[in-house]
């Protein structure tokens, strides 16, 4: 198979919008057998919010790694204003949140841009990590000042660190895969999301053991394993279009489901400490841009890493 | 005509900005009505004028205090010419006689307007003691409909002092328009608007 990475990306592409067809079908056949029920309306709302979620994503693989950038700046951005918003946070937190959504956002994202590596690595666990506090110690406020001072921290690294690993995936040098980073970025992207929409289907069609109750109500056993073995079959399936063997891609793949479980656990225990069901409102069906985000959040760093070490140039 | 096009903006930079959704916990009232809120920073006009739908936009006017609105240039225009304030006198060295006279006049031209009872800013979630003001207004016009709002993230966005609004999402809460209780004393009908404002906090 000698295509270009243009050729693939179209290949892929191509793959996603006859699946979200094939989606948009059954839930309009859904609709029509089922009436309209609070489930089907969800799908449906679903789907629609799919088609454009998709449609920003492959406009700006279109347009090229500054557009991913600027796209998953504002992903970070957005995750991060769901994420405070959810926070009580109190006046004496005003300096340090200011310097996290207008500074710290657009520094990570350059550094991304800029292609240094060293620094992108350690400038937000290190240097905002204590900036933050620093910062905050001009407020003049001790009420809670740790609890404060670490939910701010919690979100920065979630929100903006751990998302912007997945852009900086178009920044490795990996063997024999020069200028192919945005298949891998597309590659994670589709993993995760496959997983969490198999996961979810899986779920309402046979799910019956409860996963983790307390902390998400909708995730089962049946789900989880029908889901995950699904994304892991098709993450395999799509090698093609990696630096990965057929066996390493598989390897991969439930390397990035087994992460995003974890994170979408994780975090939705956090939402729930934070006493919301969802994380905002911004995307039709599926609630805030946090919700969408939370798999990504943990499996890009670990996804980026375990690459980088295996398969540098 | 430029105007529409500033609203249009206007709105579209708070939405931007702080969100600002409506959330009604009622249906919103077909008639005349007096939105009063929580006050705790400059966005509050800007965020609840935002949050109605365009019908009720046009005929609300926001009741502004003309030592912040009133300045030459920008606040000016906005205060003016979009959203249509009804100024009013804060400061008593300034005063000339009774300042809600221009509130009053508003309201029997028909307009609905947006008050802050507490008449200043405060940085705490929930709000201080109502002012006077919006007692006189309810017995001087009996059927108007008062709707309490509460504003839930804008105290934290640009607390006072502060200069850099952060992007928090702001939801917009309105309550059911509080009931008229006969002959009920100005300080217990203040305590029933305030306590109205805080059920939504």
């Amino acid at each position: 198979m000698d295509m270009t990475p243009q050729q693939k990306l179209m290949w892929v592409f191509g793959g996603i919008v006859a699946l979200l067809a094939v989606a948009s079908l059954v839930g309009w056949w859904l609709h029509r057998r089922r009436g309209d029920t609070e489930v089907v309306r969800n799908l449906n709302a679903r789907v629609r919010a799919w088609w454009g979620m998709v449609a920003v994503l492959g406009v700006c693989f279109m347009l090229g790694p500054t557009a991913n950038l600027v796209v998953f700046a504002c992903i970070s951005f957005f995750a991060l204003r769901e994420f405070i918003t959810l926070t009580p946070t109190r006046p004496g937190d005003h300096l340090p949140l200011v310097i996290a959504f207008y500074v710290l956002i657009p520094v990570q994202y350059w550094l991304i841009h800029d292609q240094w590596y060293g620094l992108f690595a350690i400038f937000l666990p290190v240097y905002a990590f204590l900036a933050l506090p620093a910062l905050a110690v001009f407020g003049g406020d001790t009420h809670d000042f740790l609890e404060r001072t670490t939910k701010i921290q919690w979100g920065v690294m979630i929100a903006i660190y751990c998302i912007s690993h997945a852009p900086a995936l178009l920044i490795l040098h990996l063997r024999g895969y020069e200028g192919q980073g945005p298949l891998l970025l597309l590659y994670l992207m589709l993993v995760v999301q496959i997983s969490d929409v198999m996961q979810y289907v899986f779920g309402k069609l046979f799910g019956k053991r409860k996963l983790a109750p307390t902390v998400s109500p909708s995730k089962t056993v049946e789900g989880l394993i029908g889901g995950g073995l699904t994304a892991t079959a098709i993450g395999a399936s799509l090698w093609w279009i990696t630096p990965f063997t057929p066996l390493q891609s598989a390897g991969m793949s439930a390397l990035i489901v087994t992460c995003g479980v974890f994170g979408g656990l994780a975090l939705s225990a956090v939402k729930r400490s934070l006493g919301a069901k969802d994380w905002g409102r911004m995307i039709e069906g599926h609630g805030g841009m946090m919700d969408r985000m939370d798999s990504v959040s943990f499996a890009a760093p670990i996804f980026f890493h375990v690459t980088r070490y295996y398969f540098s140039s | 005509m430029i105007e529409p096009v500033a609203a249009a903006a206007l709105v579209g930079i708070t939405r931007l900005l702080v969100g600002a959704r409506a959330d009604w916990q009622a249906p919103p009232p077909l008639g005349q009505c007096l939105i009063f809120a929580n006050h705790s920073s400059h966005l509050d006009t800007l965020a609840i004028w935002s949050a109605l739908v365009p019908a009720m936009r046009a005929r609300t006017r926001p009741v502004a205090a003309r030592d912040y609105w009133d300045k030459p240039g920008l606040r000016q225009y906005v205060a003016g010419r979009v959203l249509h304030a009804v100024l009013i006198e804060r400061r008593r060295e300034e005063q000339d006689g009774d300042p809600l006279v221009p509130v009053i006049a508003a309201l029997e031209q028909g307009d609905s307007l947006i008050l802050f009872p507490e008449g200043t800013r405060t940085a705490e979630r929930l709000p201080q003691r109502f002012r006077g003001g919006l007692h006189r207004l309810a017995e001087a016009f009996p059927d108007l409909a008062l709707v309490p709002a509460y504003l839930d993230t804008l105290h934290r966005s640009l607390p006072k002092g502060a200069h850099i609004p952060l992007p928090l999402y702001c939801t917009v809460r309105f309550g059911p328009a509080l009931a008229r209780v006969a002959d009920e004393p100005r300080e217990a009908f203040l305590e029933r608007a305030r306590g109205a404002v805080v059920a939504l906090a």
